[in-house]
């Protein structure tokens, strides 16, 4: 199993070699899904299997990484989707698909919080869900 | 053969053999058209989509005293007013003057909702109507008619949309990711209503359709009609309708319009029009066209049917590029499940088209006096070479009083851009000597035969205010300045 970690740094953190200290000190494999870099702060998405979870999470404290499990992906407004489909091709991670109703779904492990589709979909049915 | 009163009559009785067309492409492929036709009476279509071009024809009543309304705006987004004293006409795709991403297709769908929209609306004050502002509340129980008439509707193809450039382009065939990174198709192939009746023998003037759950109207062909891209003119009643089939949609970059499900029974009335019916997706063809050509002629990069755009991907260069529709099929498919239900119940009955609408391709561009191309606004460049000094620069900036010199190389080719920015930055740190060392080396360009308001956009869009004008070997043939175009348009 593979967890989704989103890590927020502040400005002091943010000039530390975080990920490769954990990776180093706990064996753990870390894929980085997403990376932002702000003038007072940072954010990186990350998957990390679960038995290393606990191990990264104590490196991330040290370096004061606030640390959030993601659980859900992007939030659809059923009321207001119409299925149009418009976000399926935006998707860099191609999380969202159609079903066999033909309705729009998004598959929350694949989903990497970019927000692309939420630029994209013309009534305003998505959003972040943190 | 069948006639309109034989099938009405059946539908009246409850014992009419309705299809949705999906059902009935089935059918045709088993029985054949002969016993399909034998069979069944009615076969339903149905599509959800962006239709920009829809509105609404409003009548508030009079108000007292009475004005007549030289302007309106329903929650600040204008309605057309060059009609009677309370009569106005609101498109879907005019943007609010103070909402963001909000426009007429809002205004729209919140009164179909049961919401109350502001209105405000002025007047010049005359004997008969002497008032000349009012602001008040409306929602679509206060009003005396709101009756949706679009002018062009169903369409039964479109082209699909990609982008070679290398910029994101939002559009109003919604966002187009750059090199080729994306295509999207608008349409819902098989099931769309003017596909299924391609000889526009069944849907006329006069044929009753489903309009966003209401009875409607065919009122004609649709504007820009040019078949295979027939296009129909549609009217309702918006008092009548339902919030499942009309929603209000907004376009990043492009602005507001709306979503409507249009639904149209087909009486089998013959084996012709079952076959009509059966048509396939892979049958039904389009091109792909390119959105990073910003002229009205877009090149076509690939012909492609229904089919391969449903799939979900196409090959454009050997790759295997994403496709989004922008019509739901998902609403599409539930548009004619529930027409064929009201046809079932005995709720909807069909109308025989007192007039066929136009079969003849014909689609015109626009006659223009003359396109302004950048070639008729440039001037003379002077140019210099990457190792001529700042200095150099400066004084030739004086002597032709210019803000832009382009870099050219032995070939006259261009190679960067200073202006006189550049060389101002250069003198004030002291830093440099070359003009190599501070021009610009992504220089944005013009060509001769672009139209100038492409060159105004790209000046608009990158903040410049200069562009090098290059032929095809990339040679300099002269300057466009944001001078040059404001003479122009203050001509």
């Amino acid at each position: 199993m593979v967890l989704r970690l989103l890590l927020r740094f502040d400005s002091t953190s943010v000039k530390e070699p975080v990920l490769s200290t954990a990776t180093l000190k706990t064996g753990a494999l870390i894929n980085i899904l997403r990376a932002y870099v702000g003038a007072r702060r940072g954010e990186i998405l990350i998957d990390v299997s679960d038995d290393k979870v606990e191990e990264v999470k104590k490196v991330f404290d040290e370096f004061g990484v606030e640390v959030t499990e993601l659980i859900e992906g992007i939030i659809k407004d059923e009321e207001r989707c119409t299925h149009c489909g418009v976000c399926v091709s935006i998707c860099p991670t191609r999380a969202i698909s159609f079903n066999v109703e033909k309705k729009v779904v998004i598959d929350t492990e694949k989903c990497i919080h970019c927000g692309a589709c939420i630029k994209v979909c013309p009534t305003n049915a998505l959003s972040l869900p943190i | 053969m069948k006639t309109y009163d034989e099938i009405n009559e059946k539908i009246k009785k409850g014992d009419a053999v309705v299809l949705t067309t999906s059902e009935m492409k089935e059918l045709v492929d088993e029985l054949g058209p002969e016993k399909a036709a034998a069979e069944v009476d009615v076969v339903t279509t149905g599509t959800f989509g962006a239709m920009c071009s829809s509105g609404v024809f409003f009548n508030f009543g009079h108000s007292d005293p009475p004005i007549k309304m030289r302007r309106v705006w329903l929650n600040d987004v204008e309605a057309y007013t060059g009609i009677a004293a309370v009569d106005a006409y609101l498109g879907v795709t005019q943007p609010s003057e103070t909402i963001e991403n909000y426009g007429g297709g809002h205004v729209v769908e919140e009164l179909v909702r049961g919401k109350e929209v502001e209105l405000r609306a002025e007047g010049y004050a005359t004997d008969c109507y002497p008032r000349k502002e009012i602001v008040t509340e409306i929602s679509l129980e206060d009003v005396n008619q709101a009756i949706m008439l679009n002018p062009r509707n169903a369409c039964q193809r479109y082209k699909a949309a990609t982008n070679s450039s290398n910029r994101l382009l939002r559009t109003y065939m919604g966002t187009l990711l750059p090199n080729f990174g994306n295509v999207t198709f608008a349409g819902t192939g098989e099931i769309s209503p003017l596909n299924n009746d391609p000889n526009y023998e069944t849907i006329g003037i006069g044929s009753r359709i489903f309009l966003c759950g209401a009875k409607g109207y065919v009122i004609g062909e649709g504007t820009q009609h040019s078949p295979p891209f027939g296009t129909l003119m549609v009217k309702g009643n918006l008092k009548e309708m339902n919030k499942e089939y009309l929603r209000a949609a907004y376009f990043p970059g492009y602005g507001p319009t709306i979503f409507l499900g249009i639904g149209i029974p087909i009486p089998i009335l013959n084996p012709n029009i079952a076959k009509a019916t059966a048509i396939k997706n892979e049958d039904i063809e389009t091109e792909i066209i390119d959105f990073g050509v910003s002229r009205r002629e877009k090149p076509v990069i690939k012909r492609v049917s229904y089919a391969e755009l449903i799939s979900g991907s196409v090959e454009i260069n050997g790759e295997e590029i994403r496709v989004s529709p922008l019509s739901s099929f998902y609403i599409a498919e539930k548009v004619m499940k529930e027409l064929k239900k009201m046809i079932e119940k005995g709720e909807f009955l069909l109308s025989k088209p007192v007039e066929r609408i136009s079969r003849v391709r014909d689609l015109r561009p626009m006659r223009q006096r003359e396109i302004k191309v950048v070639k008729s606004v440039m001037t003379s460049a002077v140019t210099i070479r990457p190792k001529t000094s700042i200095e150099v620069a400066a004084k030739l900036m004086i002597e032709r009083s210019v803000n832009h010199i382009p870099v050219v190389d032995d070939e006259g080719k261009l190679v960067g851009i200073v202006t006189s920015w550049d060389v101002a930055r250069a003198v004030a740190s002291g830093k440099g000597e070359a003009v190599e060392e501070i021009m610009t080396r992504v220089v944005i360009v013009t060509y001769p035969d672009e139209p100038v308001d492409i060159a105004a956009r790209k000046m608009e869009r990158y903040n410049i205010s200069a562009l090098p004008v290059i032929d095809a070997r990339r040679r300099v043939l002269g300057l466009v300045t944001s001078e040059d175009l404001s003479k122009l348009i203050a001509r």
